[in-house]
């Protein structure tokens, strides 16, 4: 069997397994184990992906393998990955699988909740490892759908507005988006007969200028709303505040990362004329998402708020590099995808677990934490540091590459939109380091009775693998970058 | 080119990075002593490293026709931007690196060896020694870096561990503002040193130190001719970097956290907010001075103005404040502003590098008395659980060693001979009275003022009336002060060093020497300030509460730090908090997000509306059946006419 | 006499049947009428039949088949349609259609 398809049979082998489970210890089990061998296996992907390189193969997509879906459309499912979706796929399985860690001890229909959410994830990592157009669709639908059903019966608050909200304005930017993907169907070939879904295919077609300015702001706006792109941000705060532990760190982490890689991979790649042209537009809207996400997270109060704007700033940051289309800016773009995955689904991870000892997320009614569970502070801070960019954990890595390479561009439009981006390190730090001094230090509130104890061995367990992932980018980020760089060439040379 | 021989220097910060993981992973199950220990042994190992650097090249092998070189002592690829631009994390040594090893390292020991008593009875011992090894890695990776880039990077690695440790009474929450305001201070100003970095290396498609300072190179003319609001794009970069620079040596307006950091433990201050972070502006100016000499003489300048106006501004504040802490680092500020200063009127070639050269001796200096300053002040802490000034008096009798430790480093910061802070100031007014008069004047006064305050706390602390005491003070135990013996002997001979022998722009030493003209005055105005500070202080007296209520309103500004706090706390907290983050979270939840709900408002009124055809009445359907079949009928006769 | 008698006559009649039924479906509001004006309805298509058989295709017997098929499709509708309005005057004790909304939205 082809080298990846196993990252959708495992998966799927799980669900089957789950279904015929019966109590909650074999739930869990299987469920840790099915995504535990996951892990494992996205990382000797990589060793797979490593050796294939330096043997020589200088191909755009490694593993290459097709499976013909439906002939008369010419619909073939191809997969193929490189780095880009490589390191994305690896921090898919991270995440699902301290996930699945952190929800060890769900109460409400946990067999129910694993199979929705190993589900999700299957259409997650059926996302980014195939290259046509029409999978990718249907893996995007296949994972936002289980989104709906995990946040409307696990999440917590305004659930079911929340999931309505997300589902909707999701679906309204893939139909969107399924308009551009017809669009760039039908332009796949200079002779009708031989139109193709698949996208290294299309991106040898020459579309001509007039219908990519038409299908560019489709695809982007599609893959953009769920990168969080300003002003169709608003589901974000809400999804991720209702959503229970795993999901956001599943959704904030790893799905908004798939409206990210569209935009590069579909919209950029694809369509380089008219993102050329129309780049100008998103720089703003997106240097909007930057600041706008920044401040709007001073002022919550709910921890979970807070992350969610907190994301859309560092997610607007994706975006912008996306547009800034220079190698260094792709590479902090993905660099800042991986980066921001890991931390938020830290984030969430530890939130959830707070909520979990305080039973609120609100900072104005916990303090001092960090004398009670030093653990869970001390991980706090570190996802804190993360996100602020300090050196040393990926944060800093991803931000500097989007911000010199943001500012190589020699016109004043580039470098003043990048200058209000950087200005967005140091609000950054004022949200961060305010909720760490409210929450974590200061004097213990004496008035709440919180569940004492520090975190437990699954809940250590997650943050230590998220912890690592970040810091082994923060320390040593040439091994990731340089492999990013050499499989951004295509693209760049597009753009070029 | 990398040069083999000095590659194991690779290992000073690298063995203290190791210290802070083994410490700090495993800090909660040792002994807190164990990790004390730990931690000072490794420090032990990189300063004898240090030393021996210092030594060899100094002496050995760093001279080559005449001029000391820079080395690249070790250089590996750490991230690629583009094939030009790459940040490498290296080792770079050249005189100002080498002494700021040297500095580092020995106020770094003295502060292990120092807390390993004075904070023997706190609660995370162990943290506190893991965030110490951390700072000194940093620090040190910090001055040793060979790009700017890689300053960049320790920079914020030294921002994090100040605030860790500023913070280390995690449960005061002043301690945890001022931690807070420390970091969120320091952090806009690097904003502007990034926005430096990359508008430098976007012209001169460069990190590099070698590059970027070779005064024959390239990097010097590319930039200059583009200009922007009347000043070359040279100058703009170079000044943003100042902005970091000033955030970190907290050169006014920016200056703002130092006196809060306080809040930290004392030793703490004295490695952090006296001998080392604080001076890392300096020294980033230093390491860059070429540049600056020869591409933005302006922005020089500049920073020489800022640099005498803070010092004559800390000095003000200084006279007023009564935290003995806070006294200290107002001082620093002041000391600090003297360095900038010192740099701004230097020039490059030659005797005309005496600034350059004055302030890094200065700074070294001021090293070892502001850390013994310090350090003697956490001893009298130590002993009366106070910092205030007016509840002590009268310790030299109890406190006999800190006394004179404390008299060493205040005349050694008063500037009287021969104690080094005279040598090091007097070069700083040499240099200044060569350039720019106006400078020298403020300067000068400044280090009358200096003398006054630095006594008017040594009087007030060891003389002056005794107060009571709940506990009879004590002298501190031993391993405090071996410390401090040791600071106050380098305090008082370090003076003697002939910088300029090892320390100059041009990397090539020249001859200098006292020079009396100015050096008299000095010490004329410096020994005024101690009279005018033993008349007023050396018993108490009333005449210190007439005089400063004589000076009414001055008094109170300065004492309330003229108000530049409230201005802060104004702008931030009304200003950014009020009318910029509520609104914007207003705005998101309110107007961008109730459009997302009115969509589907309008998507579920419209269906409401259009729900009315389905009335569940059957006639009606009928009576729409019939007369749409007669509409068709008529219409398909119509055309079947036609 | 008959001969005179031509297809407009039955046409005549059997629009005017139609149009009564019609009527009588859209106006009256007792169900009973109601099902009653649509006999009239399949009545009048019932005499079309025939009629056009008779006029236009003597030799064949289609026409007459199809109204046999009408009356008895007519009769089975009926019975089905008075059950229906019996069983919906059991449960909302009227038979005015108007009343019966139940299908609405």
């Amino acid at each position: 069997m082809n080298s990846l398809l196993w990252l959708l049979a495992i998966p799927l082998v799980t669900v089957f397994v789950l279904m015929f489970c019966n109590d909650r210890r074999q739930y869990r089990l299987s469920a840790a184990f099915g995504m535990g061998l996951q892990l494992i296996y996205s990382f000797y992907l990589v060793f797979r992906y490593t050796a294939e390189r330096s043997s020589g193969n200088t191909e755009q997509m490694v593993f290459m393998h097709e499976y013909r879906w439906f002939e008369s459309f010419n619909i073939i499912f191809t997969t193929g990955i490189d780095a880009i979706s490589l390191s994305l796929i690896v921090l898919t399985a991270i995440v699902t699988f301290t996930g699945i860690l952190v929800s060890w001890n769900t109460e409400k229909l946990p067999k129910e909740f694993f199979i929705s959410l190993i589900v999700l994830a299957t259409g997650v990592f059926g996302f980014f490892m195939t290259i046509d157009l029409f999978t990718m669709f249907l893996f995007y639908e296949l994972a936002v759908i289980p989104m709906y059903i995990l946040i409307g019966i696990w999440g917590s608050g305004k659930k079911e507005y929340a999931a309505m909200k997300l589902t909707l304005m999701l679906m309204g930017a893939s139909a969107l988006l399924l308009v551009g993907i017809l669009g760039l169907y039908t332009f796949s070939s200079p002779d009708a007969n031989l139109l193709s879904f698949n996208i290294l295919d299309i991106a040898n077609a020459n579309i001509p200028v007039d219908t990519q300015r038409f299908f560019f702001p489709m695809v982007f706006i599609g893959f953009g709303v769920l990168g969080a792109l300003f002003p169709l941000h608003t589901w974000s705060p809400d999804g991720h505040s209702s959503a229970p532990t795993a999901v956001s760190m599943l959704h904030a982490g790893v799905l908004m990362k798939m409206g990210g890689y569209g935009c590069l991979r579909v919209a950029m790649y694809l369509l380089p004329e008219a993102a050329k042209e129309l780049a100008w537009i998103f720089i703003i809207l997106t240097t909007i998402s930057i600041v706008y996400g920044a401040f709007g997270a001073i002022a919550q109060k709910d921890l979970k708020y807070i992350n969610a704007y907190s994301s859309v700033s560092h997610c607007g940051l994706v975006l912008f590099a996306i547009l800034m289309m220079n190698q260094t800016a792709l590479n902090g773009s993905v660099l800042q995808m991986i980066s921001h995955g890991l931390m938020t689904a830290l984030f969430f991870a530890l939130i959830g677990m707070i909520y979990e000892r305080t039973h609120t997320r609100d900072i104005r009614l916990m303090g001092g934490l960090m004398k009670i569970m030093p653990f869970l502070g001390v991980c706090y801070m570190i996802a804190g540091f993360a996100s602020l960019g300090l050196p040393g954990l990926s944060g800093f890595v991803a931000e500097i590459n989007v911000f010199v390479g943001a500012f190589m561009h020699p016109d004043s439009f580039h470098r003043v939109a990048t200058v209000i981006a950087v200005s967005s390190i140091v609000i950054t730090a004022v949200y961060i380091l305010r909720v760490v001094g409210k929450l974590l230090l200061g004097p213990l509130d004496e008035e709440h009775a919180y569940e004492t104890g520090d975190a437990r061995w699954n809940e250590r367990w997650a943050n230590v693998i998220l912890i690592v992932s970040i810091a082994a980018i923060g320390i040593a980020p040439f091994w990731l970058s340089d492999a990013l760089i050499k499989s951004l060439q295509p693209i760049i040379q597009k753009l070029q | 080119m990398i040069t083999e021989s000095y590659s194991y220097t690779v290992a000073i910060p690298l063995v203290l990075f190791f210290s802070f993981l083994l410490i700090g992973l495993a800090g909660g199950k040792l002994k807190p002593i164990v990790s004390g220990v730990f931690g000072t042994f490794f420090l032990l190992v990189s300063t004898v490293l240090s030393y021996y650097t210092a030594y060899s090249y100094f002496f050995v092998d760093g001279k080559l026709n005449g001029a000391y070189q820079k080395l690249i002592a070790y250089d590996s690829l750490w991230l690629t931007f583009t094939d030009k631009l790459q940040i490498h994390m290296g080792v770079l040594l050249d005189p100002i690196s080498v002494v700021m090893l040297v500095v580092i390292t020995t106020v770094s020991l003295m502060v292990h060896i120092y807390s390993l008593s004075y904070m023997k009875d706190e609660t995370g011992f162990s943290r506190y020694y893991s965030f110490l090894s951390l700072f000194t890695f940093s620090m040190l990776g910090l001055v040793m870096a060979s790009n700017i880039f890689q300053i960049y990077i320790f920079w914020e690695l030294v921002g994090l561990s100040s605030y860790l440790l500023i913070g280390h009474y995690y449960e005061r929450p002043s301690a945890v503002a001022a931690s807070k305001k420390a970091f969120i201070v320091t952090r806009f100003a690097d904003m502007g040193f990034l926005v430096g970095i990359l508008l430098l290396s976007s012209f001169t498609g460069t990190f590099d130190f070698l590059k970027l300072t070779d005064p024959n190179g390239s990097a010097l003319t590319q930039g200059s001719a583009i200009s922007f609001l009347g000043l070359s794009v040279m100058t703009w970069s170079l000044l943003l970097i100042f902005t970091g620079a000033a955030g970190k040596s907290a050169m006014f307006p920016l200056h703002i956290w130092l006196p809060d950091a306080m809040e930290g433990p004392t030793p703490v201050s004295a490695l952090i907010h006296a001998a080392t972070m604080v001076v890392a502006g300096v020294y980033l100016v230093a390491r860059l001075f070429t540049i600056y000499v020869f591409a933005a003489p302006d922005a020089l300048i500049f920073i020489g103005y800022i640099g005498t106006f803070t010092s004559l501004f800390a000095a003000v504040i200084a006279c007023t404040q009564t935290d003995i802490k806070r006294v200290l680092a107002f001082s620093t500020i002041s000391q600090i502003g003297l360095m900038m200063g010192g740099l701004g009127v230097s020039g490059y070639a030659g005797a005309e590098g005496l600034g350059y050269t004055a302030s890094m001796f200065h700074l070294f200096t001021h090293a070892m008395f502001k850390a013994l300053l310090f350090l003697c002040a956490g001893a009298v802490i130590h002993a009366v659980h106070t910092n205030e000034l007016w509840e002590m008096g009268g310790l030299k009798k109890f406190l006999p060693v800190t006394n004179i430790a404390f008299l060493i480093g205040c005349l050694a910061i008063a500037g009287i001979p021969p104690l080094s802070g005279f040598f090091s100031k007097d070069e700083i007014l040499t240099a200044a009275y060569e350039k720019d008069k106006i400078l020298f004047y403020v300067q000068f006064l400044v280090a009358g003022m200096t003398a006054f305050y630095m006594f008017r706390l040594y009087f007030g602390i060891f003389w002056n009336k005794e107060r009571d005491y709940h506990s009879k003070p004590h002298e501190a135990p031993f391993t405090m002060l071996f410390s401090l013996i040791f600071l106050s002997i380098a305090a008082a001979v370090s003076g003697f060093i002939p910088f300029s022998e090892f320390v100059t722009p041009d990397l090539k030493p020249f001859e200098s020497h006292i020079h009396w003209s100015i050096a008299i005055p000095a010490i004329a105005i410096a020994v005024i300030g101690v009279t005018l500070a033993s008349v007023l202080y050396r018993k108490d007296s009333d005449l210190p509460d007439k005089i400063s209520i004589s000076l009414g309103g001055l008094y109170k500004a300065a004492h309330r730090k003229f108000y530049i706090d409230e201005i802060y706390m104004f702008i931030t907290k009304n200003v950014i908090f009020n009318y910029i983050s509520a609104p914007i979270a207003w705005f998101d939840r309110n107007i961008i997000d109730n459009t997302m709900n009115g969509i589907a408002a309008i998507t579920n009124f419209i269906s409401v509306k259009i729900r009315g055809f389905q009335s569940g009445q059957l006639q009606q359907y009928a009576y729409v059946m019939v007369s749409g079949l007669i509409i068709i009928v008529l219409v398909a006769l119509y055309f079947m006419n036609n | 006499m008959i001969d005179k008698i031509g297809i407009e006559q039955f046409m005549i009649l059997s629009t005017l049947m139609f149009f009564i039924g019609v009527y009588g479906f859209l106006v009256r509001k007792n169900l009973i009428t109601m099902l009653m004006s649509v006999e009239l309805i399949l009545n009048a298509v019932n005499i079309n039949f025939v009629a056009f058989n008779k006029f236009y295709y003597p030799q064949n017997l289609q026409g007459h088949f199809f109204a046999m098929f009408v009356i008895a499709i007519a009769a089975t509708e009926v019975a089905v349609a008075i059950a229906i309005i019996i069983s919906l005057y059991r449960k909302i004790r009227t038979i005015d259609v108007e009343e019966v909304d139940e299908m609405k939205y």
